[in-house]
């Protein structure tokens, strides 16, 4: 059984008064994948985004309770948002690379750090494209701009982007929603190597990909956690009327 | 219905029409006058028009030291006004949000943009001739030029730091990196075509002014060598021939070459931002 690495008690968050996440508790499995379930707007993506802090940017944001990160409060005024996004990084809906060729995609986070020893950059970039199963495809043209991949490449490049930093865990936002059936595979096979490595939390909208990349499964449905657990049991056997509804199709 | 399609599509083309003519209207002007200018400029323009100083106040002889002086002074305002404009339009953008001080500036940059150039001439004259002492000079010139472009650079970069997808912002912080990283490694390369843009606008109006360098340039016939000399920029010089009835052919030819300059610097940036961009973009 592996250890707890994230422990969220009591969290509350808000944007202005809309009160999004309303006492969640759960915790989080090192080196597995936990797929986070739910209809649009319950609040899964805010969850996601409160773990690395995205939601500090937003000005109305505001929470309540704790989150520990290998225990460590992360909202602790002791923490430094800079090294916590690099310990959690995030892989967003939509690709992002940045208009750059694509090494330097990959070198951006090590160089934002402070690395500026060439060829181990370049070490680095090669092995995160090969852990991405990138590098076959882009080894030849690796000087030239990332914008001129495919979407699932581009999102793969993203994946590389986030482990060249080596992360403890990898948040993913629906990261297969705009890509289609082939480069969709190719990023849950990579999510199957990559959990030997990262605690990987994702969000999804597609209830066979929860059964196939995860272990555990949390269901969302209007800012509360209605269940969580084992994949395998919230599949074939909740324990909830609206966790058997939402994953039969009956809403949502 | 059909009756009813048919009007729709009629009135439909009949727009498309107008809306061409207008178009085809706007760019006969645009011909009309370069060409006239051309017409009259071209065949006074020699290498020696071109590399010699003015004899008998402009009647004869070249434009050398104005082609110079309007150089300099151009180069040394954009050179002062890009870095105050585009840091302005990140604080702006990035970090000031949105609240009653930045309507303010804002409001000021738009007041500032429509002032007419011979306001800003009087202010020159008044504050960086008389009061700062820098006398009539490119210094004094450029300063109060650089006044001018710097609500149009500004105004130019925040449309383009605006037009910076924000999912380069949020991957960027996502990995860990500071605001200002974000916006030196990602935001700025980014939005450098539209700030390039920002910066040839503000050049352009630079270049061609003559109200606001009449009062603060003095009108040098020799070239400027520091930044504390006299100068004559080429619309002043035209300003003179025109006005004082010196010479019609010097006049054309001066146009000319201001013409030609302005093209080819626009032409030359489009080309750098084109090429840059599609390096961007991967094309």
């Amino acid at each position: 059984m592996s250890k707890d690495i994230i422990e969220v008690n009591n969290l509350n968050t808000y944007f202005d008064d809309h009160h999004v996440l309303k006492n969640i508790n759960t915790s989080i499995k090192s080196n597995s994948v936990t797929a986070l379930i739910g209809p649009s707007g319950c609040g899964k993506s805010t969850f996601l985004r409160t773990i690395n802090r995205m939601n500090d940017l937003i000005p109305s944001f505001r929470k309540e309770g704790e989150i520990y990160y290998d225990g460590k409060e992360l909202y602790d005024p002791s923490v430094d948002v800079v090294d916590l996004r690099q310990k959690i990084g995030m892989v967003f809906q939509k690709a992002n690379p940045f208009p750059k060729s694509i090494r330097d995609n990959v070198a951006y986070g090590l160089k934002i750090h402070g690395e500026d020893d060439e060829s181990k950059i370049d070490k680095i970039v090669e092995k995160s494209l090969k852990a991405a199963a990138l590098w076959d495809e882009v080894e030849h043209k690796i000087d030239e701009s990332a914008l001129g991949l495919s979407g699932g490449q581009q999102q793969r490049l993203c994946i590389a982007r986030t482990i060249a930093v080596q992360p403890d865990v990898i948040l993913m936002d629906e990261p297969c929603s705009a890509l289609d059936p082939i480069s969709t595979t190719k990023i849950e096979d990579l999510i199957h190597e990559l959990k030997k490595n990262y605690t990987i939390i994702i969000v999804t909208h597609n209830m066979q990909q929860a059964t196939r990349v995860s272990k555990y499964t949390s269901f969302f449905l209007n800012g509360e956690i209605i269940e969580s657990g084992l994949t395998d049991d919230i599949f074939l056997h909740p324990s909830q009327e609206e966790t058997e509804n939402y994953i039969t199709g009956r809403f949502g | 219905m059909s009756n009813n399609l048919e009007t729709v599509n009629r009135s439909d083309n009949m727009m498309k029409y107008v809306f061409w003519g207008l178009g085809i209207i706007t760019i006969l002007i645009l011909i009309v006058i370069i060409g006239y200018i051309l017409i009259n400029g071209v065949p006074h323009i020699n290498w020696e028009f071109l590399t010699t100083a003015p004899k008998d106040s402009g009647a004869s002889g070249g434009i050398y030291p104005m082609i110079i002086s309007t150089i300099y002074v151009t180069f040394i305002a954009v050179l002062i006004a890009t870095p105050i404009a585009v840091l302005s339009a990140v604080y702006l953008y990035e970090y000031a949000g949105d609240n009653l001080f930045v309507h303010l500036i804002r409001f000021c940059t738009e007041t500032l943009a429509s002032l007419p150039s011979i306001i800003y001439g009087l202010f020159g004259l008044a504050f960086f001739v008389e009061f700062m002492h820098l006398g009539w000079c490119v210094l004094s010139a450029s300063l109060t030029l650089a006044l001018m472009a710097i609500p149009t650079i500004m105004r130019t970069s925040q449309n383009a730091l605006e037009a910076v997808p924000p999912a380069y912002r949020e991957g960027s912080l996502g990995l860990g990196a500071t605001r200002w990283q974000t916006i030196v490694n990602v935001i700025l390369p980014a939005a450098i075509p539209g700030i390039v843009t920002g910066i040839i606008l503000g050049m352009a109006r630079a270049i061609e002014e003559t109200a606001a360098i009449m009062y603060t340039v003095g009108s040098s016939i020799a070239a400027p060598v520091t930044v504390f000399d006299p100068a004559r920029p080429l619309p002043l010089h035209l300003y003179m021939l025109a006005t004082e009835g010196i010479s019609l052919e010097n006049t054309f030819a001066t146009a000319t070459v201001l013409i030609v300059m302005i093209l080819g610097i626009t032409f030359i940036t489009n080309y750098i931002v084109d090429r840059y961009q599609k390096k961007m973009m991967g094309e």
